[in-house]
């Protein structure tokens, strides 16, 4: 308990900014992050990389390394053969990852060995006196070239092709046939480049075999806890009893501690052989060059229209480059995730998309960096593509969108790419939007700027997302279906312990999940403890990605906390010495029907529970529920930014920023709010800065913080934020999830603002990220050719 | 080698080895694992401490025995008589802080900060803390934080400057 906590203003406080109850220890630096942890006689690991993107390897001598005082192992690709480990099946089972390379690499940094040692400088020492020698191979860089398949990058794979899966959805026939009709198209390469979401803490393992219980314990940056014992369970063997996942508290996630990597199994293994605890943190390089990317999506967006910009037709080819191996992390069912998003807010008559992925010498991924499984990328084709569209046939911009929306009567919205959107009113949303950024003044300002020659653009994104995965008929990882999970037990004085199957990385759980009970139970979100990341203790979940943690097991603790009302309701029947069907709950206690004055409070009736429990009832007052949502939730929202470009340095300058976010029901304003402003620095951070890039050799280029740019608080804007609400129908109540829309709505405003600020030059498109470099260059080139 | 070094107001001596960081040596040599690492060329911030009451340092980026000799105020520092500093307060208070991993480094620079400009506006806050990422907040909420903590202090407000 802090010594600072102050009485909230409401302690049924669901929709109150109730200060958040994580905060004092993380104020304190008493945060409990992985690396904080040491365990007696705990050994170090340290990774040898590859060099080369693409090079058989010939020799590996370990001699000098073992030769290092404190130096207790050096394993390599042949040694986890033998346990049969050098392999491991990807997260969607489709295919396999190599653990410590075998035979040869198959993309710069790529995990070659593994030193283990007494401490974390002679491990990293000795780990560069590992003696590898190499045969580089011509390196595959693009899926372009990789598609053609001059050279097969995986032979260990039966078919001899890069080519990974073909993967489509909607009607072909139909879309092309109303793209060839339509009176006005446009058609455009759009690229979402190979980004990573780079957490600020690393990620990293503490894995302890306790050889006298026969158990793993494992201390792990872990956003889905549960799956990944039962992954380490299927690999290995072990049964999952025996094995413990603890993940402590998260430096951010993001989507980068989903999958699971080399260091994580290299240093299981070890503890299993060795019989001590073994950590592996790994360096920012590490991070940054071997651990999940997102995107890498080049995308080929084609719109039909009418004469007066009624939308007709919409068709998205893509070519996504997944690196050496198919790791993303989508759903079974779902290669490329949430791709059918595409249609995004506009009711198209047809659509169709399909998509190729290949491999590359690149670091295998694809995971959803603060997205719903590449929903990102679909928001991007889509309102990138509306934007041109609005261009070629002279329309504003909001004009076309306010044209084409979905309209709220319209739903459930049967989508033609397979989903049916829960609810909206992007009508609202936008105009609200449109409203307070003042924009009719500020296309005036601007038509006055363009006759000065100043680059101003004002550009709009009004993006819908699919979250929550998912309902068991359609989503599963591994076979596992994704439900979430909620156990509450109120103790008899009145307080509570909430668990869940999810995992926050500074989403705010201890008190939004609190906020959710309290409401839903009448007691004071103060006194219920929650508590996540613990396979011992948790019930069994899914975690936190992809925006599921509100609506599944944001739900599920709404259940539970049903589930709990109702066995209360009885307890009430008892002590009130009324019939059960008398007794409503209103205001945040028990009542009997047409008795005002009788009133019985769930403080009370937990006391009763342990106490005084009701004749032929069981003692207690807890429960658990398993959720398995409906339908997804299809959050959304209206953005727009405004931009000063300078002509002669290419420098653009977010000028304002408003995000409207519609994410249904708010559990608490303040959180909600936070977690736009994080995503919005995400979403201006990809359109401005951040990429791994490669050269054509393959060597990766930005390999830590001072190439791989993500902003400071000068860079970053000031962000306004404004809200409309339209409950999820089908949520216990009316919640949809937020802490990825900014991110995915974001970039498209950016690179819509900039594009619209350039169009007096004639620019198009240019590819993001939209550097200083870039932009002065797509000046200066459209300059050339409007003065030639 | 041998040093001494005053941390949070208690004095510390220890063998060092010559290469290791003030960053590990706080946390694996004292224990003070509020100090966070989060890069290997100093650009995250996430390692600030305050050097001799004023001079906020990445200690990733100093050496243990470079601190011989010197003071030394760690996040672990700020609370004074089980009371939040204002700054802790308002990182509270603002929502300042998601999940927590840069804060500590956050605290210290706006601590050093303050020391120097009691009053400083928002764009001195803001440089400042640019050498200080945050992948959660976008910054608004940090700038919003330590605004608050500076309008509560007792330090006085600065000359206003002649026109």
């Amino acid at each position: 308990m802090s010594t600072t906590a102050e009485p909230t203003r409401d302690k049924y406080s669901l929709g109150q900014s109730m200060k958040r109850k994580e905060d004092p220890r993380f104020l304190r630096g008493h945060g409990n992050y992985l690396d904080d942890h040491v365990l007696p006689g705990m050994l170090w690991l340290s990774i040898v990389h590859s060099p080369y993107p693409h090079a058989r390897i010939v020799k590996i001598d370990k001699t000098a390394a073992l030769a290092v005082p404190g130096v207790v192992a050096v394993l390599t690709g042949e040694d986890l053969a033998a346990h049969n480990l050098a392999w491991i099946p990807t997260f969607h089972g489709y295919d396999k990852q190599m653990i410590l390379a075998v035979g040869k690499v198959l993309f710069q940094y790529q995990e070659v060995a593994g030193v283990i040692a007494s401490s974390r400088e002679i491990a990293q020492d000795a780990a560069e006196l590992v003696e590898v020698e190499y045969e580089p191979l011509d390196p595959v860089v693009t899926p372009f070239q990789s598609r053609e398949d001059k050279i097969i990058l995986r032979d260990d794979r039966e078919n001899k092709t890069n080519h990974i899966y073909h993967w489509e959805v909607g009607k072909r026939d139909a879309t092309d046939a109303a793209l060839a009709a339509s009176e006005v198209s446009i058609k455009e390469r759009v690229v979402f480049q190979r980004c990573h979401p780079a957490p600020l803490e690393p990620c990293g393992i503490i894995a302890d075999m306790d050889a006298a219980t026969g158990r793993l314990t494992l201390y792990l940056t872990s956003q889905a806890p549960h799956a990944h014992r039962t992954v380490v369970s299927l690999v290995t063997g072990i049964p999952e009893d025996k094995i413990h996942v603890i993940s402590p508290d998260l430096g951010g996630g993001f989507g980068n501690k989903v999958p699971v990597y080399p260091g994580y199994v290299v240093a299981a293994a070890a503890s299993v052989v060795i019989g001590v605890p073994i950590k592996w943190i790994e360096t920012r390089t590490e991070n940054l060059t071997t651990t999940g990317f997102a995107r890498d999506y080049h995308m080929d967006v084609e719109i039909g229209a009418t004469n007066d910009g009624r939308v007709t037709a919409l068709k998205v080819a893509t070519v996504a480059d997944h690196g050496a191996f198919d790791a993303a992390a989508d759903p079974t069912k779902y290669p490329a995730g949430l791709f059918g998003i595409v249609t995004g807010s506009y009711d198209f008559p047809n659509a169709f998309t399909e998509l190729d992925a290949y491999f590359t010498n690149k670091p295998p991924g694809g995971v959803a960096y603060r997205c719903s499984f590449r929903v990102t990328e679909a928001s991007f084709a889509i309102e990138r593509g509306m934007e041109m569209l609005a261009r070629k046939l002279n329309m504003d911009p909001a004009e076309l969108r306010l044209k084409n929306f979905i309209k709220k009567e319209q739903f459930p919205y049967p989508s033609p790419l397979g989903f049916v959107y829960d609810s909206g009113d992007y009508h609202m949303t936008l105009r609200k939007a449109l409203d307070i950024i003042g924009y009719d003044e500020l296309r005036k300002e601007q038509a006055e700027k363009r006759t000065r020659g100043e680059l101003m653009g004002i550009g709009i994104s009004t993006f819908t997302e699919a979250v929550g995965a998912g309902p068991s008929k359609h989503f599963d990882i591994m076979g596992i279906k994704m439900f979430d999970s909620a156990e509450i037990r109120v103790h008899p004085t009145g307080s509570a312990i909430l668990r869940a199957g999810t995992k926050s990385q500074g989403q705010g759980h201890e008190t939004t999940w609190a906020q959710i009970a309290a409401d839903e139970l009448g007691l004071d979100a103060q006194n219920i403890m929650v508590e996540e990341g613990d396979t011992d203790t948790a019930p069994y979940g899914l975690g936190t990605y992809a925006s599921r943690s509100t609506p599944v097991a944001g739900a599920a603790i709404a259940m539970a906390a049903r589930k709990i009302r109702e066995k209360a309701k009885k307890i009430a029947a008892h002590l009130l010495e009324a019939p059960v069907d008398d007794i409503e709950w209103e205001n945040h206690a028990f009542h009997v029907r047409g008795l005002p004055g009788k009133a019985i409070t769930m403080q009370e009736i937990a006391f009763a529970a342990y106490t005084n429990p009701a004749p032929d009832s069981e003692p207690g007052l807890e429960a658990t529920f398993y959720y398995d949502p409906p339908n997804l939730t299809f959050p959304y929202g209206a953005y727009i930014a405004v931009v000063d470009v300078d002509a002669e340095t290419g420098f653009v300058k977010v000028r304002r920023f408003l995000a409207i976010d519609d994410c249904g029901t708010v559990i608490n304003p303040m959180i909600v709010e936070g977690q736009i402003h994080g995503g919005l620095t995400e979403g201006f951070a990809i359109a401005f800065m951040q990429e791994l890039a490669f050269d054509a050799q393959g060597n990766a280029l930005n390999t830590n913080f001072t190439e791989y740019l993500v902003p400071t608080s000068l860079e970053t804007p000031h962000w306004e934020t404004s809200s409309t609400v339209t409950p999820s129908p089908h949520h216990p109540i009316g919640a949809k999830g937020v802490g990825e829309s900014p991110n995915v709505g974001s970039p498209a405003a950016f690179v819509n603002a900039v594009m619209d600020a350039l169009a007096p030059l004639g620019v198009t498109h240019i590819d993001m990220p939209l550097t200083r470099e870039k932009v002065w260059r797509a000046v200066r080139d459209a300059k050339g050719t409007l003065s030639a | 080698m041998k040093i001494s070094v005053t941390v949070n107001g208690k004095l510390y001596e220890r063998d060092v080895e010559p290469r290791t960081l003030l960053a590990y040596f706080l946390r694996e040599a004292l224990g003070l694992t509020g100090t966070h690492v989060g890069c290997d060329t100093s650009s995250c911030g996430v390692c600030v401490v305050v050097l001799d009451g004023d001079r906020a340092v990445k200690s990733c980026t100093m050496f243990a025995v470079m601190a011989d000799g010197h003071e030394i105020t760690t996040v672990e520092g700020l609370v004074q008589g089980g009371k939040l500093h204002p700054l802790q307060q308002a990182f509270w208070d603002c929502h300042g802080l998601q999940c927590g991993y840069c804060t500590p480094g956050m605290l210290m620079t706006s601590y050093a900060l303050l020391k120097h400009q009691p009053h400083p506006d928002e764009p001195a806050i803001r440089e400042a803390l640019a050498g200080n990422l945050c992948r959660c907040t976008g910054y608004q909420n940090i700038v919003k934080a330590v605004q608050q903590a500076a309008a509560e202090t007792n330090a006085p407000a600065p000359e206003p400057v002649a026109t």
